[in-house]
């Protein structure tokens, strides 16, 4: 089987886990997350370079950070596939006693999570600090960063976005979820953030742009771009299309989604979209 | 009591800068932040010395404190250095989230904290700190009263696994604590042994109640005094054994009553060996511009308003 066909597969199981996560609460993000889904899928399989096992100093291999911590149903299912947990674990997400709480935490030591996000805009800082850190330690692996679009719309960003071009953190990749799609509706009906390119650019960083982020083969290539991109005095941001709601057709094309979980009937329909390919939790 | 003097004023700033000089030294995982207030926060000699160690954020504290956290993943021991109101209002999410909740092992040291910060006025006087720290989870909370005991917390915080604030001020003050004295986090000092009140006090108000101990002694009031430097965790172990003897206390920080030292004192009390309190400390006000004796005399948080509140409380026991 080539590669991508696998990551294919693995793609759809994590998407039925998403659906069947939130359904099984009523409650998280699983228009966000399965626009992600790829990103993912694509990053903890194919792209970072990483240890076995997990500690939370991350010496010597790459660091992935999630800022827009409410796509947590995502980050749980591909760590639980990658083998950072068991995969029956997805069971308890965001029911007590819980080391899955709704939005991703060290505080109940969940392997894979480095640092709670939830409320938006922190997670390019901490992704700067652990970069620096990472350079202070001679150790040359990257730290990895992902914010959505309309997170942005968090001054925080600003700060980091311009403290990382300032101090040349070049070993940083910062992924942007370009979904164009927040709580209350559009981003462009909420607060437009206008052309994200320039505004990058103009802070300093090297800029590439993902048109089809729901495309593995498009990720990993242009991730690989971003890889060789890194350690050149400037800090690397990726701007990815994706769709949310992406692999459930009723999901797509609004905003409607984002933090609103399936009934019973919608699930099946999603399921029926997405068949099962590696067992369902 | 009489014994306590001193041969210098010195700011409590200097003791943290000249603590995190000393860690540069000798601990290469510390590593130090600032937020544009390098000179304020004396820390240019770790600056000098350590340049891939010293990182200026600018005047981007949120920013900052999320560095501090990220920092710590690799081993880093990350001392921020900027204003009180700064270090705590201004960025409360950003500590409670990436720091607090993350359980990451940041020192957030705060300068010109209270009253004292003088004309700079009330946008800079921060009176709620305390508060605002102590009640995150997980957080250990020091306010100093003097040069040597600021070096000596700055030494020790380094050693203390998990987020801590370290609250000092900007003015000179009497440095009298003794730099051999062992610095124990959550272990309050016993300044002065005396039968008829018991004062605690944190950060520049130890001094004043020194003072204050002195006046008193002169009126026949033996006090007891006790410089607490850690308001979180707090040594209920040394107020419960005074107040069985003392049978009342007066707290003095400067602070406001709400979320300070004392509010934390009268749970031990309450919870322990009820007994009559009294507190100097600010009345749910914000401050104002003025030199920093005629504002701690104007709002209550000298060497009299103890003697006062220690009146006070002699008359409710």
């Amino acid at each position: 089987m080539s590669s991508i066909a696998n990551l294919e597969r693995i793609t759809l199981q994590v998407r039925r886990d998403i659906l069947r996560m939130v359904h099984s609460v009523n409650s998280g993000h699983p228009g966000g997350s399965l626009g992600c889904t790829e990103l993912f899928v694509a990053l903890y399989n194919e792209i970072l370079d990483l240890n076995e096992g997990f500690d939370m100093d991350g010496e010597n291999e790459d660091i992935f950070f999630l800022s827009n911590g409410h796509i947590s149903p995502v980050f749980y299912s591909v760590l639980a596939r990658k083998g950072f947990f068991p995969i029956s674990e997805l069971k308890t997400f965001r029911k007590l006693n819980s080391r899955l709480q709704g939005h991703p935490t060290t505080h109940e030591k969940l392997p894979g999570v480095r640092v709670a996000s939830g409320s938006l805009g922190q997670g390019i800082s901490v992704a700067i600090g652990s970069a620096l850190s990472k350079k202070l330690n001679n150790d040359n692996k990257l730290v990895y960063v992902l914010v959505g679009d309309g997170e942005l719309q968090e001054g925080q960003n600003w700060e980091a976005i311009m403290f990382a071009s300032a101090k040349k953190i070049d070993n940083l990749i910062l992924c942007v979820d370009l979904n164009g799609k927040q709580i209350d509706g559009s981003t462009s009906e909420v607060l437009p953030i206008g052309n994200l390119k320039i505004k990058f650019e103009a802070f300093g960083w090297k800029v590439l742009d993902i048109e089809n982020g729901n495309s593995l083969k498009s990720i990993i290539e242009k991730l690989k771009e971003a890889k060789r991109e890194t350690n050149k005095k400037l800090p690397i941001c990726l701007l990815i299309k994706t769709e949310m709601g992406n692999g459930v057709d009723f999901m797509m094309n609004t905003h409607e989604w984002h933090g609103v979980a399936p009934n019973d009937e919608q699930l099946e329909i999603a399921l029926s979209q997405n068949p099962e390919t590696l067992g369902d939790y | 009591m009489n014994g306590y003097t001193y041969t210098e004023l010195k700011d409590t700033r200097s003791g943290f800068g000249d603590g995190l000089t000393e860690l540069g030294r000798k601990n290469k995982n510390v590593v130090a932040l600032c937020a544009d207030l390098t000179g304020s926060l004396k820390m240019n000699q770790f600056k000098i010395e350590n340049p891939k160690r010293f990182f200026q954020v600018g005047i981007a504290e949120a920013n900052m404190m999320g560095i501090a956290a990220g920092l710590t993943i690799g081993g880093k021991i990350p001392f921020t250095g900027t204003f009180a109101n700064f270090s705590t209002g201004r960025v409360y999410d950003q500590i409670r989230q990436s720091i607090a909740y993350s359980g990451k092992n940041v020192k957030i040291c705060a300068s010109h904290a209270g009253l004292t910060l003088g004309e700079d006025g009330a946008t800079h006087q921060i009176l709620e700190d305390i508060g605002l720290m102590k009640m995150l989870p997980g957080m250990t909370v020091i306010n100093t009263c003097d040069y040597n005991q600021t070096k000596l917390a700055t030494l020790k915080i380094a050693e203390h696994e998990g987020p801590v604030y370290l609250r000092f001020g900007r003015p000179k003050v009497p440095n009298f604590t003794n730099l051999e004295q062992k610095f124990e986090i959550g272990k309050g000092i016993l300044l002065n042994e005396g039968n008829d009140v018991t004062i605690v006090a944190t950060g520049h108000l130890v001094w004043e109640s020194i003072i204050a101990g002195r006046k008193l002694s002169d009126m026949g009031i033996s006090a007891e005094i006790i410089n607490i430097h850690t308001i979180k965790p707090i040594d209920k172990k040394i107020i419960l054994k005074s107040i069985n003897k003392s049978r009342c206390l007066v707290s003095a920080e400067e602070h406001n009553f709400l979320g300070g030292l004392g509010e934390s004192i009268s749970r031990v009390l309450t919870e322990n060996d009820p007994v009559p309190q009294e507190f100097v400390a600010t009345n749910d006000t914000f401050g104002e511009s003025g030199s920093p004796s005629k504002l701690m005399k104007k709002y209550g948080l000298d060497s009299n308003s103890i003697v006062k509140a220690v009146k006070k409380v002699l008359l409710r026991k």
